[in-house]
């Protein structure tokens, strides 16, 4: 008989010649390992960004090797860096327009709250436009905290439901921020 | 060019071509500045471009400074004129009522004057008659107000964070 195994998170029964697992666990490490971003980078944690993706850090070994430039084939929206108020339409159009699954992730002091600037001209936090899944504090985090917010979105990718765009959470989020998809 | 052009001499020249429109001068860290009348400026800046012996034919800057405590002259439009030539630099003032920030816009001597006067207009409200295309430039269209004047707050109003006693508001 087969034995169980736990690969990558995945609970698996493997036997001779079949191997069984649960689909949606199967999917979700999937998804998880190949999380493909895409950077919206503004200011400083740009920078901080870009020395993540760079060799030192290396967000290419959590499966983030390809930078999404176009929001239709990215899974992860990362604001990086002060919003204007004047970019913040864009950066909602930008959000439109990414397929569903997607997540968010908000690095830095400016887009998680205005951080310093507590000014006419800039929005206060990125979440008063879009919903945002993951913070990440800092002024600008360092690489570290970078990828450590990028851990928690991957948690969350593995354990949500593959169903969560159905949910009544979800509709009801999307639905304080107007952002139902007109069906 | 017999004599050099020293900010002395460009004064002089100043009083004697302008007269009653020069109202006051001063040389702030050796920097002359010479304060006229609004309905002036637009002619003495077109003047001093196409005077041959002074050659400011430079415009640096233009903006604006909001003196709220000044009643009936609240509103600063500030030219800084340079000639190449000479290095001789030139501030120009003039001051405006806050009820009708109205003046004469240069875009006919100098095109780059532009977007300073677009700028200008969406900080500060100053009207530029004559400017081709008078709307805002760097704020988001849907402002309805002009921010860098002294009545208006500079923190962000819908900022819900930060308690008033540990930021002294």
């Amino acid at each position: 008989m087969g034995k169980v195994e736990v690969i990558n998170g995945v609970e698996t029964f493997n036997g001779e010649g079949f191997q069984l697992a649960m689909l949606d666990k199967v999917i979700a490490a999937a998804r998880a390992n190949s999380v493909w971003p895409l950077p919206f980078a503004t200011s400083c944690c740009g920078i901080e960004y870009m020395a993540t993706m760079g060799t030192n850090y290396d967000v290419a070994r959590f499966g983030m090797e390809r930078m999404s430039f176009s929001p239709r084939q990215a899974d992860l929206l990362i604001v990086a860096g002060t919003i204007s108020k004047k970019l913040a339409p864009i950066l909602k159009q930008v959000y439109e327009q990414m397929a569903e699954p997607k997540w968010v992730l908000s690095v830095g002091a400016c887009a998680s709250s205005g951080g310093i600037f507590d000014t006419y001209s800039v929005l206060q936090g990125i979440d008063r436009v879009i919903p945002v899944d993951v913070y990440v504090p800092g002024c600008p985090p360092r690489p570290e905290q970078i990828i450590e917010g990028i851990m928690n979105v991957h948690r969350l990718v593995k354990h949500e439901s593959l169903r969560r765009r159905y949910s009544d959470e979800y509709k009801h989020l999307l639905t304080k921020y107007n952002l139902n998809e007109d069906e | 060019m017999s004599n050099p052009i020293t900010s002395d001499l460009l004064l002089q020249r100043l009083q004697e071509r302008f007269g009653e429109a020069i109202l006051q001068h001063e040389s702030p860290y050796d920097l002359l500045t010479v304060e006229v009348t609004p309905s002036s400026a637009h002619d003495i800046i077109k003047w001093l471009k196409e005077d041959n012996e002074l050659a400011l034919s430079f415009l640096t800057l233009l903006g604006a400074v909001h003196y709220p405590d000044q009643t009936g002259r609240e509103m600063a439009v500030v030219y800084h004129l340079h000639s190449l030539v000479h290095n001789v630099r030139l501030r120009l003032k003039a001051f405006l009522p806050i009820e009708d920030p109205s003046i004469a816009t240069i875009t006919d001597i100098y095109i780059g004057a532009n977007w300073q006067e677009r700028e200008t207009f969406d900080f500060f409200g100053v009207k530029f008659v004559g400017h081709p295309n008078l709307v805002r430039i760097l704020n988001e269209d849907s402002m309805d107000y002009h921010p860098m004047r002294k009545e208006y707050q500079l923190e962000d109003a819908t900022r819900e964070d930060k308690d008033d006693r540990f930021f002294g508001r």
